[in-house]
């Protein structure tokens, strides 16, 4: 007999077959997957979701006897107070008697098949057959980065990683722990020894002797036991740590002037969320930074960028600024991928349009990976496009990469969110946007 | 000695609460002590491994065998298993055993020791002897080369995969599930060969027709081979028809398909084979193991290897095992496999040991004979559950269960045909080997005929007994399958057996494109 133990065993054999089964659903999935995300607030998204699925797709069909004809005997345990003879009425719905309620959960079972997804398959899902511009190329760049980091000592390595200090500490106590005769007292026997070259009283000639004896000690000593011994070196260690380069800084920023009802803001929060699940779905690590604005533009936390409301005109170049400094103290751009995501209901100074083009043109657009843009508009919706439309307008017609769109329903935002970063998108598609 | 038994001051007498591998050693050894001893049982080499819940999971989904070719099928029910049992909806066998040489026995690590004596007991002694001494699973399984077997099949496939795409792979294997019901033998034909061999046999045949490919054949104009016609029962002949086994007609003469896909044919093939006699034995394969336990774990507790706690913490999870609910009981789901076979072990060896008159009317050869361990043995080795029952179940054992026996013509009221009184025995006797005969709950099936000379429309026929038809929409999406296959249009006749009158057709014509070009 043998035992083996197989719990270490590696996890998840069957995930591939799980993967498979995913593959297989798709278009059921991504349905429910749908339906799911519209029916309920998106901060919801993201839990470990249970669908039902109804496919013929995945039925397994074998050929099998049908219940609906035919004669055929049932034997049945339990019997109470049949006697032979007896009539019993036939049971309704069921396939046959005998095959009671087996029958009858198979048939559920083969139909509707109810489905765990994890947060992971769900979102993949969700995300499925999205990707944003320029990001494969970033994250190429990006895989195996690595940089040292100190790890304490070792005692191997290259010279120019030699720890003095460390070195030095070790030969010390060494030195004094096999009692190695200091430079200094050896000289002193030395002197000592020149003093009595001359002498000729018998103490003098006898403490010569002694001291004769004990130089030579000392320097056999001093020689024996080195001044530095190979087992006191010690070099720094490093070790090399995969660093996360894959960090990508999300900039939500938003005009929380008066004219933004709060349906303009719901509809902000759920595109930013989106976004942002978009990215820590590609990114090791992402942060996000909100920049809200009226006539000055400030970095808030999100509790604030939602809920507070501040009165004053709108100056949009002021929020560029502001990301501007960010960027510059914070995130250097060789380090984070930048994304930028504007929400705004349009409004803007008409002076300083040409404050923002210039800066988005200049400054911004060429800083971050993406740019988007999506005016949000109360229910219904405005025909005329408004001045902050009309000035990222003619930037993306004179070929700068921003992505746009109008909003005005909750339902709109999933379809919105979809096109502006669908795969393979080229840079005048990009540009395109409806009205 | 191993460390861990110097410090375990465990008596070898008696078993822990919980489990440890020094405690599964001592339980197998004593197990083995009465097992092989006092039974007399004639087993594998045992391999026992412990897994956890989700390696457990794994392999029920995956048809309970260790390694397996990838589908989506199983991870659908790996999917639905989860949910059930994450839900609470349902339990976790205790245990899964693999007819392989050695044979191998999962225990979950979450039992408790007075369980895992039990399950080491039930598998690796119980099955494993069901395993290597029954006939069914002599003449039709390969226990020593199935995981060898196994593990070319999942090679296989994977390059399958690689070379052809994962779609083009699945479609063969969807295909292939749907008709795995019809890809057995019911009857043996010839001796098999041992699947150790078939990973040879496979390259040897790849390696023929490529040597003997010749450009040359495909130019022979098509004219000179068309007129030639077949009587009907040279083309039979031909084809080796009529033939059972559809998946290996189409694996041998299904005109389009490719070398790998045959393969692939030939590996769901030699699965459902190697799977129907556990299919054909449930019962009595459960009734062993559980007839095996029981007697096992009753000896351990004389012997003070077990205490009374565990004694008691067996007898509950036992019963619970062989408990039949009845037939109007809200969990009422088909007679209890292990309380059947389980009642039907006992009972044996009941009259064996002190028949009363009636069981030397019905059992005469084995009335009294005392020898209980060499009838059941006989039994195990030579029966599968229908003849098995047809041979032993006694009226004691019809009363017991209270069977009875309802006539149903799916039109009008049922009738109460027999109960478990003297008139009525021999009719539940019958009538409950015929419910445990695979071969009358499956529907017949055979390929009969193709017409080569025209479209070459496959011919099958469902030879219809009492009337009872195939399921519709099944019927038709395994009968796409199969005209996929065959590449060909497919036509499936339902002929009742006595009149030979077709009572209904079922058409299927090939999607283009979906199995072969």
């Amino acid at each position: 007999m043998n035992i083996v133990d197989r719990r270490l065993n590696p996890r998840g054999k069957s995930l591939s077959n799980r993967r498979r089964f995913i593959r297989r659903a798709r278009k059921e999935l991504t349905e429910a997957v749908r339906k799911a995300t519209g029916e309920r607030s998106v901060t919801d998204l993201g839990g470990e979701d249970k669908v039902w699925i109804k496919a013929d797709r995945l039925r397994e069909p074998q050929i099998h006897h049908s219940g609906e004809h035919g004669e055929r005997d049932h034997v049945l345990p339990g019997n109470k107070t049949f006697e032979e003879g007896d009539l019993i009425k036939r049971p309704e719905s069921q396939s046959g008697a005998g095959r009671g309620s087996e029958g009858a959960e198979d048939g559920e079972g083969q139909d509707a098949f109810q489905f765990a997804l994890s947060q992971e398959e769900f979102l993949d899902i969700f995300f499925d057959d999205l990707e944003l511009p320029d990001l494969l190329r970033k994250q190429m760049k990006a895989s195996d980065s690595f940089t040292p980091v100190r790890a304490g000592h070792s005692i191997s390595g290259s010279v120019s990683n030699l720890n003095l200090k460390r070195t030095m500490k070790n030969s010390v106590s060494r030195r004094i722990a096999l009692r190695r005769p200091r430079p200094a007292e050896i000289e002193a026997f030395e002197a000592e020894l020149a003093g009595l070259a001359e002498a000729e009283t018998p103490e003098d000639i006898a403490r010569r002797e002694e001291l004769v004896v004990q130089l030579e000690d000392h320097r056999r000593r001093s020689k024996r036991i080195p001044f530095i011994d190979p087992v006191d070196v010690r070099y720094n260690r490093f070790e090399m740590v995969p660093q996360p380069v894959t960090s990508a800084v999300m900039f939500c920023l938003m005009d929380v002037s008066g004219s933004m009802t709060e349906h303009m803001k719901d509809l902000a929060k759920r595109f930013y969320k989106l976004l942002y699940l978009f990215l820590s779905r590609r990114y090791k690590n992402v942060e996000v930074i909100f920049i809200r604005h009226t006539h000055v533009a400030k970095e808030v936390d999100e509790e604030t960028f939602f809920t507070s409301t501040e009165t004053g005109g709108t100056v949009v170049s002021t929020a560029f600024e502001e990301m501007q400094r960010v960027v510059t103290a914070r995130y250097p751009r060789d380090q984070w991928n930048i994304y930028a995501a504007q929400a705004s209901d349009g409004d803007n100074f008409s002076t300083d349009n040409g404050k923002v083009s210039a800066l988005l043109k200049k400054i911004i657009l060429p800083m971050c990976q993406y740019f988007a843009y999506i005016e949000v508009n109360d229910e219904g919706g405005r025909e005329l496009n408004t001045d902050l439309w009309r000035t990222y307008d003619s930037l993306v017609k004179s070929g700068s990469p921003i992505a746009m769109r109008k909003v005005s329903e909750r339902s709109q935002i999933f379809p919105v969110f979809r096109e502006l970063f669908a795969r393979d998108q080229q840079p005048a598609q990009r540009a395109a946007y409806d009205t | 000695m191993t460390p861990s038994s110097l410090v375990t001051p465990a008596s070898p007498k008696t078993i822990q609460p919980d489990w440890d591998f020094d405690g599964l050693r001592r339980a197998y050894d004593a197990i083995s002590d009465i097992a092989l001893g006092e039974l007399k049982l004639d087993v594998y080499p045992s391999q026992i491994e412990v897994i956890t819940f989700e390696q457990m999971l794994d392999a029920y989904s995956s048809i309970g065998m260790p390694l397996m070719y990838k589908h989506w099928s199983f991870g659908k029910h790996f999917a639905r298993d989860e949910l059930m049992y994450r839900h609470g909806l349902r339990n976790l066998a205790y245990e899964i055993v693999i007819n392989s040489n050695p044979c191998i026995a999962y225990l979950m690590e979450e039992n408790s020791m007075m369980m895992q004596t039990l399950v080491t007991a039930h598998a690796a002694f119980g099955h494993n002897h069901f395993f290597k001494n029954n006939n069914l699973f002599k003449q039709w399984t390969d226990a020593n080369g199935i995981l060898d077997y196994l593990e070319f099949a999942k090679t296989y496939i994977a390059r399958c995969e690689d070379r052809y795409g994962e779609d083009a792979v699945e479609r063969v294997l969807d295909a292939a599930h749907a008709l795995m019901a019809q890809g057995v033998n019911r009857y043996p034909r010839r001796k098999t060969h041992s699947l150790r061999d078939e990973e040879q046999r496979a390259r040897v045949r790849r390696d023929e027709q490529e040597r003997s490919y010749n450009e040359l054949w495909r130019s022979i104009p098509a004219s000179a081979r068309s007129h030639r016609s077949t009587t009907e029962s040279e083309r039979r002949q031909l084809l080796g028809l009529p033939e059972e086994n559809v998946l290996y007609f189409l694996e041998k003469k299904a005109p389009l398909l490719k070398t790998w896909q045959r393969e692939i044919l030939r590996i769901v093939r030699h699965v459902a084979q190697y799977f129907y006699p556990q299919k054909q034995t449930k019962m009595m394969n459960e009734g062993c193991a559980t007839f095996v336990h029981y007697h096992v774990m009753n000896r351990l507790h004389d012997t003070g290897f077990l205490d009374d706690g565990a004694m008691m913490e067996f007898l509950q999870s036992h019963t619970g095992a062989v408990f039949q609910p009845d037939f109007d009981h809200r969990g009422y789901g088909g007679i209890n496999p292990y309380a059947m076979g389980f009642g039907m072990m006992q009972d044996i060896k009941r009259v064996c040991e002190s028949p009363t008159d009636e069981d030397r009317a019905w059992l005469p050869e084995i009335a009294g004979s005392g020898d209980w361990v060499n009838v059941l043995k006989e039994g195990w080795a030579n029966h599968r559950d229908e003849s098995f029952i047809r041979q032993f179940l006694s009226p004691e054992l019809m009363r017991k269960m209270k069977f009875f026996d309802l006539a149903d013509d799916s039109k009008s009221d049922l009738v109460v045909k027999a109960i478990h009184n003297e008139r009525g025995y021999q009719t539940i006797r019958t009538k409950l080997a015929n419910q445990f005969d695979v071969v009358q709950n499956e529907p017949e099936i055979e390929v009969v005929d193709v017409d080569l000379d025209g479209d070459r429309k496959l011919i099958l026929h469902h030879r219809v007994y009492s009337g009872i038809l195939t399921e519709e929409k099944d019927t038709r999406m395994v009968l796409q399958h199969l005209a996929d296959l065959w590449g060909y249009e497919v036509v499936l006749a339902e002929v009742a057996a006595q009149s030979d009158t077709v009572l209904k057709q079922h058409n299927a014509a090939p999607k283009r494109g979906v199995l072969v070009a």
